[in-house]
């Protein structure tokens, strides 16, 4: 005997949407709206005091939005998500959410670089200090807890160095500190890995990589485990402390399992306001249709890249969770077992220059920069994405001159390779670049 | 809000108003493994509108401590305690699932407290697939994804949370499992409903307005059962809501606020 609800391939394409209750309309209609008629006085007093569920203004929700909340919810295993205008917007989201003013955060070192600057240098305006951790280094993360420390936060695989961050047992010390745990899951989707299933407690990704697979849209989302007991201490008033914004409600107390969501959208949303277009909602939503698909070929096209690049002359070293000889393969096998993604990171022999020279000379690779779309990218870490970074901040997080970042796309293997060639044999003749 | 009842820690949401024994009293009572959780979407209203809310935790369950009750007899006579404990006279009782057979039990021991009874999802027996009950009695968790997938109709496999964001299915899987040994709340939960032979002596001998809401895609307690029980309860009510599993309070949270804000209006007013 055994439970029929639905599997993934199936959630993937039907979760949070039955055409019955849209005008038979088999795909997710764009509701390109803004705001929904109350009933009457009582109904829109019960929909502003959260006494009955609906849509009100879509700044807090818009029908579009909530299927794919509630898609990436079904496929993450949680129990309550919110969709953002960006990757980014949900992070800030659920820290303004978790942390008040004098407030603390252990983080792991080994970030998307945006990340990094909002834990460095941006949070810190709002009173909100973070330590940084490598995340290999598994005591590190229980040595900086402080009395004040609200959450644990990291990239399970980090960006761009691809060393990953123990989750399991990083979930074990955040659950002896009474702290959650959150998981910026971009890299891997629900696909590779789903961390509620690892101990997380928090997911967010930017839906604008893999999920999305399109490159059209910008999407972030906050995924909710419903794990985690923030009456357990008190060190979470806004969750369990009386919230004057709606008459001392109690998050906790009267949502349980879905009262971090509840609280990120009713004051996060309502007062910050990054909401996701529906336009956009609904390209995501496109893309994970055909999540588990790519996802498949995204890896094993990667596969045959650390292949290709681990034996190439003008290769100096090649970092992939799958490669021989990497430190973490074991961990990787064990919480990532269909594949460890497709980001890879490659030294290039002749340094930046030479990096340079590669980058510029590939055609079919695209040098931009993003991940995660369906098409190959590149780019050079130390010269775009983590370039406001000084010397010391980018050697701690794991960067070098002459690593170039490679997000392995859906195109013909052959088709990389050759294209790749070219770079590589540009890359061997001297050129002039600019040395700051 | 925390009170004693028979000397145990016991807590129920008052829906977000401040308990106020002077205010009619309604009391909402959660099925299976569950919590006063599953409740927010009905509680919240009634208590912004004049009436005093107690949705409850069994002992055991959800932020009450204690021991879960063993059987539905000890539930029903432990809700008329409640009444006691929080120094009223009177209650009108709301169950979805288990907690029917509970409020029935409770207006048959107690019938001069009780003043309405709801029944959501609702049957006359409850009797347990024998597997299942045993999957809850060792904390398999399969239980949960069982009672899941058999407690949700199609808003529930699909989606469509009346609030948006949720995700019905994990939701109720994250309150069952709220407490680590489900073997004691689900497990004894289930066992007593299955011992439970009395419902349909107890509905006999009800008498006063109750409500029955049903769902038709109701694979706990199927829709013709939830029917064989209105018909012993003298002058019952009856509503199906179409397109709807057993967990409707959630499931279609607003038709059911509807239909219990009508009957609640009718029987059980607020004093001028
Ligand atoms: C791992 C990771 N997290 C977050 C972000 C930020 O997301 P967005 O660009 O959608 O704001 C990115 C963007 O590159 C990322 O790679």
């Amino acid at each position: 005997m055994d439970p029929k609800t639905y599997k993934f391939d199936t959630l993937s394409l039907h979760a949070g949407y039955q055409p019955s209750k849209n005008a038979g309309s088999r795909q997710v209609p764009i509701y390109q709206t803004t705001s929904y008629m109350f009933d009457d006085v009582d109904h829109a007093a019960a929909l502003f005091n959260l006494e009955r569920g609906g849509h009100i203004y879509s700044r807090m929700s818009n029908p579009t939005v909530q299927v794919l909340e509630e898609r990436v919810c079904a496929l993450e295993g949680g129990t309550a998500a919110l969709a953002t205008a960006s990757g980014m917007s949900a992070i800030f989201l659920t820290i303004m959410t978790l942390c008040n003013a004098g407030d603390h955060m252990v983080v792991s070192s080994q970030l998307y670089g945006g990340t990094v600057n909002l834990f460095r240098l941006t949070l810190p305006k709002f009173g909100i200090k973070t330590t940084f951790v490598k995340p290999r280094d598994t005591e590190g993360f229980k040595k900086a807890i402080q009395p004040n420390t609200k959450g644990i936060f990291g990239e399970l695989v980090g960006n761009p160095g691809n060393e990953l961050m123990n989750m399991p047992e990083v979930s074990k010390i955040a659950k002896d500190a009474g702290i959650p745990l959150i998981i910026d899951s971009t890299y891997q989707t629900p696909y590779l890995c789903r961390p509620f299933e690892h101990g997380a407690d928090l997911v967010v990704h930017s839906l604008t990589k893999w999920m999305s697979g399109n490159g059209s849209s910008m999407a972030g989302i906050l995924v909710e485990g419903g794990t985690f007991n923030w009456m357990q201490n008190d060190k979470f008033p806004n969750m369990t402390e009386p919230y004057e914004g709606y008459h001392g409600l109690s998050f906790a107390e009267e949502f349980g399992p879905t009262a971090f969501t509840m609280m990120a959208r009713a004051e996060g949303m309502r007062d910050m306001g990054p909401c996701l277009a529906p336009q956009n909602a609904w390209n995501i939503l496109h893309g994970i249709e055909t999540l588990s698909l790519r996802m498949e070929k995204h890896c094993s096209n990667a596969l045959k890249m650390v292949e290709y690049l681990s034996n190439h002359e003008s290769v100096a070293w090649v970092s992939h969770a799958s490669a021989p000889g990497h430190p973490d393969k074991e961990l990787a096998e064990k919480i990532l077992p269909k594949g460890t993604g497709s980001m890879i990171a490659f030294g290039i022999k002749g340094g930046k220059e030479a990096g340079a020279a590669f980058i510029d000379n590939v055609k079919l690779a695209s040098h931009l920069a993003n991940v995660g779309d369906a098409r190959t990218l590149v780019i050079h870490p130390a010269s775009a994405t983590h370039s406001q970074m000084d010397e010391a901040t980018l050697k701690f997080a794991g960067l070098s001159h002459d690593m170039i970042r490679l997000s392995v796309g859906l195109e013909d293997f052959e088709d990389i390779v050759n294209d790749f060639e070219n770079g590589f044999r540009a890359a061997k003749k001297p050129r002039l670049v600019a040395n700051k | 809000m925390r009170f004693k009842v028979r000397g145990i820690d016991t807590f129920a949401s008052t829906g977000g108003r401040p308990f106020d024994k002077n205010k009619p009293l309604m009391i909402f009572v959660h099925g299976s493994g569950l919590s006063h959780m599953v409740w927010v979407l009905q509680t919240r209203y009634f208590a912004f509108r004049g009436y005093s809310i107690l949705a409850i935790d069994l002992p055991g369950h959800g932020l009450s401590s204690g021991e879960s009750l063993k059987t539905i007899e000890e539930m029903g006579d432990w809700v008329g305690d409640v009444i006691d404990a929080v120094g009223c006279k009177e209650a009108s009782l709301v169950g979805h699932s288990q907690g029917c057979l509970v409020t029935m039990e409770c207006a048959k021991q107690h019938p001069e407290k009780i003043k309405t009874l709801t029944l959501m999802g609702g049957a006359g027996a409850i009797p347990l697939n024998p597997e299942l009950l045993e999957l809850a009695e060792t904390s398999n968790t399969k239980a949960v994804d069982l009672m899941m997938d058999w407690a949700h109709g199609p808003a529930g496999h699909f989606g469509g949370h009346p609030v948006p964001g949720l995700y019905h299915l994990n939701v109720g899987s994250m309150l069952v499992q709220e407490k680590k040994e489900i073997k004691d709340t689900l497990g004894v939960d289930f066992r007593a409903c299955d011992n439970y032979k009395n419902g349909f002596e107890a509905a006999k001998k009800l008498d006063l307005p109750t409500l029955c809401i049903l769902g038709d895609a109701d694979k706990m307690c199927p829709l013709k059962e939830g029917k064989k029980l209105a018909d012993h309860i003298k002058g019952s009510e009856v509503h199906v809501i179409n397109n709807c599993g057993h967990m409707m309070l959630l499931e279609e949270a607003d038709q059911t606020l509807e239909i219990l804000k009508s009957f609640i209006g009718k029987h059980y007013p607020l004093k001028k």
